[in-house]
């Protein structure tokens, strides 16, 4: 198992040599002078322009940015936003927590309904209910997420007044020295009314979020469990008289579950692409939002000390997932 | 009183071309210390019919009998909550490929303890007890470490072993054995055939043997059944069908062992028998 983890840390390495670059290459690539936006409508003279670029390193060639950038992360120094004059890592470990747990919420919703959904399709190949769920599947995979969470809006929020629109919690709640995620701290406070105002709050960006991994992890369960259905120890443990509830979430199930777990590992990085756009339908105060504004104000080093750790993130995720398939999958385990 | 009693079993598939009969009118009884072979080619419903004694097929399956009993009690009419205390229990299969029959997720120690719990109720003791007991009377050598091995750290012949352990775990009154050497080597499956009978002969379980392998059933069975496309060509005692078979398939199958063969290309049995003029059933 060790050697197994080694050999998956060993992957890391070059990998996150490669998102540095393109961390680094992909904010220089838009057009827009940072500089020239920092300076607003009211313009800027060229002499000005160049002391500021000269001030910031820009004006350096791109090879000494870029080692001047891995030097700096050496030290732990993920450089320092254009906008707020703050360090990068602090911003982006202050808003962490909110798109941490609006993700957490969105994939267990998404596993704890689309696991169960492509099990039951599979069980039930071919009826009504397989139809219906896998078809539905679809259209979830297919909804545009900007739109499908202005359709909820309108709906939950406008039309019957059930969730709120926007932000974590309501304004009249305020805890000092959170931990930064809305449902421990509103839990902890005491305050009456914080918890089901801040759990309200989450309901809608996490049915938002969770549609298209739900999608995917739905039709993923159903197609792993029927070619798991079809295998010979399927069938031997139905010939050792064992109940269908068995032979399917035991035998069946564990088989089945070893590409899916795949899948939801591989949908948590597609989950921090689809958090940027949730968390600006819903005006949700984290890292997708914070890399929005970011990217329009041209805020070099926070887009690209941003990019990297939440590449981060979904690598170490991705490790994590690597370890659980080979805890589930002895093959792998012993290979 | 028999065993297994099958009369007029029929099982068809549901196809885009119409049903499909994969066995058609097939009878067979099997008692008591009584090894009975099924042979045939590949497709004449050998499997398909015991598959269906056990309840195995899916539910695209149709089957039909006029008798499906096991020790009087009828298979095709219980529940599945009966059949389920008779499968695995009092009538156990081994299959074809012993390593995809193993679960890859689960020890085989845990894979065999499962079956003493459902149906024996056995504590935990009890059953790595037994277990250790089973893996020792099926040949496998250091059988308590054995039990936390995963089926693919074992060999063919070994999970083949595992699976005869996991099938005699409840003392079976019938045993089916679906073609359980053909993925073996040559030399695994004298040891896994002498296994089985030793166990038959120790235990007085009845039976069924499936193969497309002659020798095996010359060496292992009291009766034969022959089965060419679904339906049984001939059904004789084991002396008989060698040497005076009656019908002209049973016939031409034993034209075509690799043993008569001459010269350099082997017999198939269409050199002796045009199958499109066989006459279907018994003579």
């Amino acid at each position: 198992m060790i050697r197994f983890l080694l050999g998956k840390l060993a992957y890391l390495i070059p990998t996150f040599i490669g998102i540095t670059i393109v961390a680094f290459g992909f904010v220089r690539l838009l057009p827009g002078d940072p500089v020239l936006l920092m300076a607003g409508e009211r313009g800027i003279s060229p002499e000005r322009h160049a002391q500021l670029s000269a001030q910031l390193g820009f004006d350096r060639p791109l090879v000494v940015q870029y080692l001047d950038f891995i030097g700096g992360l050496f030290q732990g120094d993920f450089g320092t936003s254009l906008a707020t004059r703050r360090p990068v890592l602090g911003e982006f470990l202050t808003l962490f927590p909110a798109t941490v747990e609006l993700s957490v919420c969105a994939i267990i919703l998404a596993t704890l309904i689309g696991i169960p959904l492509g099990i039951f399709a599979a069980i039930k190949r071919g009826s009504a209910f397989d139809q219906v769920s896998m078809g539905a599947a679809l259209v979830g995979y297919s909804m545009p997420i900007f739109w499908w969470g202005l359709l909820l809006i309108i709906l939950f929020s406008g039309i019957l007044g059930w969730t709120p629109v926007s932000g974590r919690i309501d304004l009249l709640y305020f805890f000092r020295n959170g931990t930064g995620f809305m449902l421990i701290d509103s839990l902890m406070s005491g305050q009456k009314g914080a918890f089901t105002s801040a759990v309200s709050h989450l309901i809608l960006p996490s049915i938002v979020l969770a549609t298209i991994p739900m999608a995917v992890i739905a039709r993923q369960s159903r197609s792993a469990m029927l070619e798991v259905l079809s295998e010979d120890y399927v069938r031997t443990a139905r010939a050792k008289g064992m109940s269908a509830w068995r032979v399917v979430g035991v035998h069946a199930l564990r088989n089945a579950m070893i590409p899916v777990i795949t899948t939801i590992g591989l949908q948590i990085g597609v989950m921090m692409a689809g958090a940027i756009l949730t968390e600006t339908i819903f005006s949700w105060p984290g890292v997708g939002k914070w890399m929005i504004d970011s990217i329009s104000r041209r805020d070099y080093p926070s887009v690209q000390g941003g990019l990297l750790l939440i590449a981060a993130v979904v690598m170490i995720v991705n490790l994590i997932v690597d370890l659980l398939y080979g805890i589930i999958n002895p093959r792998i385990r012993h290979s | 009183m028999a065993l297994l009693e099958i009369r007029n079993l029929n099982v068809s598939f549901d196809t885009s071309s119409g049903p499909f009969h994969a066995v058609k009118g097939l009878d067979l009884t099997v008692h008591e210390r009584e090894v009975l072979a099924i042979v045939g080619e590949s497709g004449s419903g050998k499997s398909v019919s015991m598959l269906a004694a056990m309840g195995l097929l899916p539910k695209s399956a149709k089957v039909t009998a006029d008798v499906l009993q096991f020790q009087g009690r009828d298979l095709l009419t219980m529940s599945d909550k009966e059949r389920r205390s008779i499968v695995g229990r009092e009538i156990s299969m081994i299959f074809q490929e012993p390593i995809a029959s193993l679960n890859p997720c689960f020890t085989v120690g845990y894979q065999i303890e499962e079956v003493l719990r459902a149906h024996l109720g056995l504590g935990r003791n009890e059953r790595r007890k037994r277990a250790i007991e089973l893996f020792s009377a099926v040949g496998i050598p250091d059988p308590e470490k054995r039990l936390s091995s995963y089926p693919h750290q074992m060999s063919g012949g070994q999970c083949q072993r595992v699976m005869i352990a996991i099938a005699i775990a409840c003392k079976p009154r019938l045993l089916i054995a679906d073609e359980p050497t053909t993925a073996l080597d040559v030399t695994i499956q004298k040891q896994i055939l002498d296994l089985l009978m030793t166990l038959q002969e120790d235990t007085g379980m009845g039976m069924i043997m499936i193969t497309h392998d002659m020798g095996v059933v010359a060496e292992t069975a009291d009766r034969v059944i022959v089965k060419y496309k679904g339906r049984m060509m001939e059904q004789a005692d084991v002396l008989t069908l060698f040497e005076a078979p009656s019908h002209p398939y049973t016939k031409a199958l034993l034209s075509a062992l690799p043993e008569h063969a001459t010269g350099d290309r082997l017999s198939t049995v269409s050199d002796f028998l045009d199958p499109a003029t066989l006459q279907e059933g018994p003579l």
